[in-house]
């Protein structure tokens, strides 16, 4: 996106130089294909997202909406008053209570997407090495959950996960153990629900990368003297850096914000910011705070994420 | 490369062959790649596998490098079976025909990659690859990576790359397929050298006839799954074994016929088509009045507008296509059933003051040893 902008101003700085080259209207034309989705993203990710911080930086009050407003007009004296309050950031810091969940829900996102790559490499080798209409139908397989609503898969999970549920049943059916497991509202049902839900986005990028992974490469390898473990960790898993990378972000980001999971599936105690957040939207009704953590949250994935970019950005150079 | 002084170790009896591919056939579900191929090779050779596309040529390269499991049949190299011995712990290296250079290593690490799976010290592996890339002259690109080469650059990369383990047997599929004409012609000489240089026996997978007439000491023509003819480029051009081969290597006027006197010192054959009777002085093994076919170059070819003093080989027919090539025109002379005949003339003379032009009625003559005959 930063690259899209980039280009977009400079492209306009040359526009007026060669105001009167043929060039001109071809010019209009590709910045008028890459405005949209700009305009797209200005308009429903930039802008709510000042919104959301505006709202961070005002105080909590009972009101319809429940803040203070940034700006106040005294009309008797033409004075604008200003009014911005860091005392929410300051109280991110203060209390333990968020830190602690910003990590702990780093942690739980962190280890979901660790899992979901170990389990979908595999998945996207094997549908990467198979073969036309075999391909598709394993593709749609993956695909396939989506056709039912994702909080009703959660629910399905908490079928399987309870005391007497599916899994715990068929383990005291052959004899495993006595008792049921509490396997429900713990954070080993948190996983399985975030790993299970976020494995298609993790399998869909790999196999891009790995489908075009050239066969001859491997080949190389070995004949060059390499079993297939070293080829696989010399030649396979660099060259899909690319999709492993971009299948954790795209596991990991959504993961770290996730609410409705730790909410159905994970205990009281599972602390995710999703949930904090929650709270104090619909509990505490206090938006500011909310607004404050949002935007933080924000930054803790986007911060990584530019550098990142930047890194491969050089590499290639 | 060819060599002059010592007899080939293919001409020599009981000469021990390096490669010994024994009746290997492979299938691909129902379809045969290669079908009950049998073929030695010799140390220090430049074998060169010749073929169309489907021809099975790179099925057989791929066999040899352990990356297809044999159907039946058996490969030995060196006298060893290989056939439990899997592709990285073969004595054999291969330079792919997309090069298949590592994108994500510079052109020193592709390089140094087998010696560092044979854990050679690395004082030596540092030493072995500046050697490689100053043998292939290409010391200024070794911290680059492959995409920022040109494809004769990664040729020579990947030529290195596959060299510097000296294995004992290298195979090339197609190494010069991706270069243009020109460095095709220079590359082929260059490979010819370090060849000969480096004593490690090649073979070569290609489809360019050319390319295997200059490069290899012999050519294995493949067609359907097997070897047609084994011979060196010289006799595989003037004495093809079988009209598939004749056709593939070079262009040729085939002639059906049949032969009416078959005598110990010649053949007499008589070909509607032509227009003509032909005589060749040798015998072959025939019955009379069997059906053959007589195959002529067209570079064998005398160009007259007299009738020559000739009874036997001589066609008459006007010229309908003329190619001017530089070095030598091509002409299509139509005879009088309708059958297109392609001569080839060198321009010996710049300026020809009576030159063959269209519609000019010519006889083509050719000398008793010229043609070949094809029973099969």
């Amino acid at each position: 996106m930063s690259k899209a902008t980039g280009t977009f101003w400079l492209g306009r700085y040359d526009t007026v130089k060669t105001r009167f080259s043929i060039l001109k209207k071809i010019r209009w034309g590709r910045y008028a294909v890459i405005s949209i989705p700009s305009l797209w993203l200005a308009l429903f990710f930039f802008i709510p997202f000042l919104v959301v911080f505006k709202i961070s930086l005002a105080e909590s009050a009972i009101a319809v909406p429940p803040y203070t407003d940034m700006f106040g007009w005294n009309v008797e004296d033409a004075i604008l008053d200003v009014k911005i309050k860091l005392g929410n950031y300051l109280y991110l810091f203060e209390d333990s209570f968020y830190l602690d969940a910003y990590l702990s829900s780093v942690k739980i996102a962190g280890i979901s997407t660790f899992f979901t790559l170990i389990i979908g490499f595999p998945m996207a080798y094997f549908i990467a090495s198979k073969s036309g209409s075999t391909r598709i139908l394993l593709l749609t397989l993956v695909i396939l959950p989506f056709w039912t609503s994702f909080l009703l898969r959660v629910y399905a999970w908490m079928g399987f996960l309870k005391k007497n549920g599916i899994v715990n049943e068929f383990l005291q059916g052959i004899g495993i153990i006595d008792q049921p497991i509490q396997m429900l509202q713990t954070d080993f049902a948190v996983y399985i629900g975030i790993v299970y839900t976020y494995l298609p986005f993790m399998i869909l990028p790999l196999y891009t990368t790995l489908e075009k992974l050239d066969a001859s490469l491997i080949e190389a390898s070995k004949d060059l003297g390499a079993g297939p473990i070293r080829t696989f960790f010399l030649i396979t898993l660099p060259m899909s850096m690319p999709g492993i990378l971009a299948g954790c972000l795209l596991v990991f980001i959504p993961a770290v914000g996730e609410f409705v999971i730790p909410a159905l599936l994970g205990a009281s105690d599972t602390l995710m910011i999703g949930r904090v957040l929650w709270d104090e939207f619909f509990q505490n009704r206090d938006w500011p705070m909310a607004s404050a953590v949002a935007t933080v949250m924000l930054l803790i994935l986007v911060v990584p994420i530019m550098f990142l970019r930047n890194g491969k950005k050089e590499g290639s150079e | 490369m060819t060599q002059e002084t010592t007899i080939p170790l293919w001409k020599q009896d009981g000469a021990k062959p390096f490669i010994q591919i024994k009746n290997v056939t492979k299938k691909f579900g129902e379809f045969t790649a290669v079908d009950n191929v049998s073929l030695d090779i010799y140390e220090n050779e430049l074998f060169c596998l010749l073929g169309g596309s489907g021809s099975g040529k790179s099925t057989l390269l791929r066999i040899l490098a352990g990356f297809e499991e044999l159907t039946s049949g058996q490969v030995l190299i060196d006298g060893i079976d290989m056939a439990n011995i899997e592709p990285w712990n073969r004595p054999i290296n291969m330079m792919f025909q997309s090069y298949a250079l590592f994108p994500h290593m510079t052109v020193a690490k592709n390089i140094a990659f087998g010696l560092k799976r044979d854990k050679v010290p690395k004082k030596e592996i540092e030493l072995r690859v500046a050697e490689m890339l100053s043998m292939m002259q290409i010391e200024e690109f070794a911290h680059r990576k492959p995409d920022q080469l040109s494809g004769g650059q990664r040729q020579r990369v990947a030529l290195a790359r596959a060299l510097i383990k000296r294995p004992k047997l290298l195979l090339l599929d197609e190494p010069l397929g991706a270069l243009d004409k020109k460095l095709r012609e220079e590359t082929q000489f260059e490979l010819v050298n370090i060849q000969d240089k480096l004593g490690v026996t090649f073979i070569v997978v290609t489809h360019d006839q050319e390319e295997a007439m200059t490069l290899a000491t012999r050519i294995g023509v493949m067609g359907n799954g097997i070897i047609t003819q084994v011979d060196e480029p010289r006799d595989v051009y003037e004495y093809p074994s079988s009209r598939f081969v004749a056709e593939f290597v070079g262009s040729i006027n085939l002639f059906d016929g049949r032969i009416y006197e078959d005598d110990v010192e010649h053949v007499k054959i008589k070909s509607k088509k032509a227009g003509c009777n032909f005589f060749v002085n040798h015998g072959i093994s025939c019955s009379p009045n069997q059906k053959v076919t007589v195959a002529i170059r067209p570079e064998k070819m005398k160009v007259t507008r007299r009738q020559p003093d000739q009874e036997y080989n001589c066609l008459y027919g006007q010229i309908v296509d003329i190619a001017y090539m530089g070095n030598l025109s091509i002409f299509r002379v139509k005879l009088k059933s309708g059958k297109i005949v392609r001569v080839t003339l060198p321009n010996l003379v710049r300026e020809n003051r009576n030159p063959l032009t269209w519609d000019d009625f010519v006889y083509l003559a050719w000398d008793y040893d010229s043609s070949v005959v094809l029973t099969s």
